[in-house]
């Protein structure tokens, strides 16, 4: 795993609310096709990193790398259009519309020719098969894209929006606490998702409360402290009791082996 | 997109539904389509005034009904535009009336041209202030528009001095003509009507346009994350709407000539009404300009038949305001039915 490229990275990012800071040189890393698992402690910083990352902020200080370049985010729809797709907790899909066309929301194909060009008319039927084929391809079944969000369970409604995050993600997608609000079994069809994104080459960032989910899918963990990274962590080599005391601050994170991959440049 | 096929996890939630359960899954699409409710609605209310009364059935009396929709249904395809993006434009008919009082003195004049762009422009310029004060000052459509109304009236009686204008131009009557056989008439302002509804149609469920005013009625948290930029979408809606209401003023000048500045007052809610009994939802994000064009049929066909029956003007109105309770409460019962 080691000679993995390192696709995001952040260094040095402080950002202060007034006498409040929330993050302080706080770094991270990202590699490809890795689900990179962000831990913390309520108040540790965690969104606001997150937030950072995803342009719904702009740090005070510090930067994020792209691809080894410098990138300069001043809102999401920047992010977005530079390969990063934000899955947020809240309000990601429209619930009175249907599948396809949430998958397409905001970017939505015309018809090729006249129609399209004069009278704006939307390619349906090319949006549908393109829908239908991406939900097959990360296996997600569901009886049509054109059923309504509403009619869908909470487990595939939170499986549309990672569906429409890794259809347009170029090169990463954030998940905000994907399976916070599902029970058991959807869970794990969302983690099942989430492996199925990786697979298919995305480097995904993971916020997550459940040690267990973290332990099962996560390929390293970040774990975030005081408003900066503690240290990364492997998952196969560090318990979940040593990551939770690393969280709380009960053990030092010089005791357990890191798992960083680059260091961290001056 | 992804396109390599692979197995993943099943979201399906129960697999496909037994044969036996089709049928009454079919009804139950049925029923739940947003026009079905109004259309059984208007069918009821029409048998009814045709078993009752010996005057409503029949060509002449239908056609006439048509007539008497039209400023209310392109008034109320403004209005569900608003309505859509879970607003509400209480000043619809003000602004129309206002746009005919400004066509009617400036073609006074003698210049037809100008009247019909100043109306226009008077028309566009109020509607684009309701989007303002609904975006950019974050008022609550209810609220700006509920002031609107009263400065729009206010305003349009002041620059009268209360008076109406007659109306000769042939052009600005034009709406009020049209083809005749025997009893039956398509004035140009039905004509309008109808190609107005199927323009307004196509814009809602075939461009992106349509489809964003929908995402951004049904959760504007969920359409600005997708990058629609919410704002801009609700001030094109209750611009467009301005557009709508102009045109209006045109079908009104040609139903009845004169330029009055205290006419219409009911058009308000009228408009209003046709879009809620029509099945759009209050919430926003459902409904249609289809469930209108019905919903402003049954708005005209109450009104129409409960004076053929005979019946005072007031229980016209309590009967129209229980129509609006009952469309509220079917839309209630079919969204807290499904998030349930």
């Amino acid at each position: 795993m080691s000679d993995r490229r390192i696709v995001m990275q952040g260094v040095g990012l402080s950002k202060r609310f007034g006498h409040v800071v929330a993050m302080e040189h706080a770094d991270f890393e990202l590699a490809s096709g890795e689900i990179m698992a962000v831990v913390g402690d309520n108040g540790a910083g965690k969104s606001t990193l997150i937030r950072v990352l995803s342009g719904a902020s702009v740090p005070d200080e510090g930067k994020v790398l792209l691809d080894g370049e410098e990138v300069h985010f001043r809102s999401p729809l920047e992010a977005r259009l530079a390969g990063i797709e934000t899955v947020y907790q809240e309000l990601a899909v429209a619930t009175e519309m249907d599948v396809a066309q949430n998958l397409f929301l905001g970017r939505e194909l015309r018809k090729p020719g006249w129609a399209g060009h004069w009278f704006r008319q939307l390619d349906k039927v090319q949006m549908r098969a393109q829908a239908a084929e991406h939900m097959r391809a990360l296996g997600i079944r569901i009886q049509s894209v054109r059923q309504k969000v509403e009619t869908l369970s909470g487990g595939q409604r939170q499986a549309v929006a990672v569906a429409r995050a890794s259809a347009w993600g170029r090169k990463v997608v954030i998940l905000d606490e994907p399976t916070a609000a599902l029970g058991v079994r959807e869970t794990r069809q969302v983690l099942d998702l989430i492996l199925s994104v990786r697979d298919h080459g995305l480097a995904v960032v993971l916020i997550c409360h459940n040690m267990p989910d973290v332990f099962e899918i996560a390929d390293r963990i970040h774990i975030h402290r005081l408003g900066r990274r503690a240290t990364v962590v492997d998952p196969k080599i560090v318990k979940p009791n040593q990551v939770v005391a690393i969280m709380t601050g009960a053990l030092d994170a010089a005791s357990v082996p890191s798992a960083l991959f680059a260091p961290v440049p001056a | 997109m992804i396109s390599s096929p692979k197995s993943g996890p099943d979201l399906s939630g129960g697999g496909d539904a037994p044969r036996a359960e089709s049928w009454r899954q079919a009804v139950t699409n049925a029923v739940a389509q947003p026009v079905t409710g109004p259309l059984l609605a208007l069918v009821v209310i029409m048998a009814v005034f045709s078993l009752t009364t010996t005057t409503f059935l029949n060509v002449g009396n239908l056609s006439l009904i048509f007539q008497q929709s039209v400023v209310i249904g392109t008034l109320a395809l403004g209005q569900t535009l608003v309505i859509l993006v879970a607003g509400i434009d209480l000043a619809c008919a003000a602004i129309m009336v206002l746009a005919t009082v400004v066509i009617g003195s400036v073609a006074m004049q003698g210049n037809v041209a100008l009247a019909f762009g100043l109306g226009a422009l008077a028309c566009l310029a109020v509607a684009a202030l309701n989007g303002i004060a609904v975006t950019r000052f974050r008022l609550p459509p209810f609220i700006a528009t509920l002031g609107m109304l009263t400065i729009v009236t206010a305003g349009a009686r002041l620059y009268t001095n209360s008076r109406s204008y007659p109306i000769s131009s042939d052009w600005l009557m034009l709406m009020g003509s049209g083809p005749s056989y025997g009893l039956i008439t398509f004035s140009y302002g039905s004509m309008l009507w109808i190609a107005l509804t199927l323009a307004l149609s196509y814009a809602l469920t075939q461009t992106a346009w349509g489809t964003h005013v929908y995402a951004v009625g049904n959760s504007p948290g969920a359409a600005r994350l997708n990058g629609i930029y919410v704002n801009r979408v609700i001030f094109s809606v209750y611009t467009l709407a301005g557009l709508f209401y102009f045109l209006a003023a045109w079908q009104a000048l040609g139903r009845t000539p004169i330029a009055d500045p205290s006419g219409y007052q009911a058009a308000n809610l009228d408009s209003i009404t046709a879009v809620v009994i029509g099945g759009s939802s209050l919430f926003g994000g459902r409904g249609g300009v289809a469930g209108t064009f019905i919903g402003t049929l049954i708005v005209t066909v109450l009104k129409n038949g409960l004076t053929q029956a005979g019946i005072d003007s007031l229980y016209q109105q309590i009967g129209t305001g229980i129509l609006v309770i009952l469309a509220v409460g079917w839309d209630q019962y079919f969204r807290s039915g499904r998030q349930s």
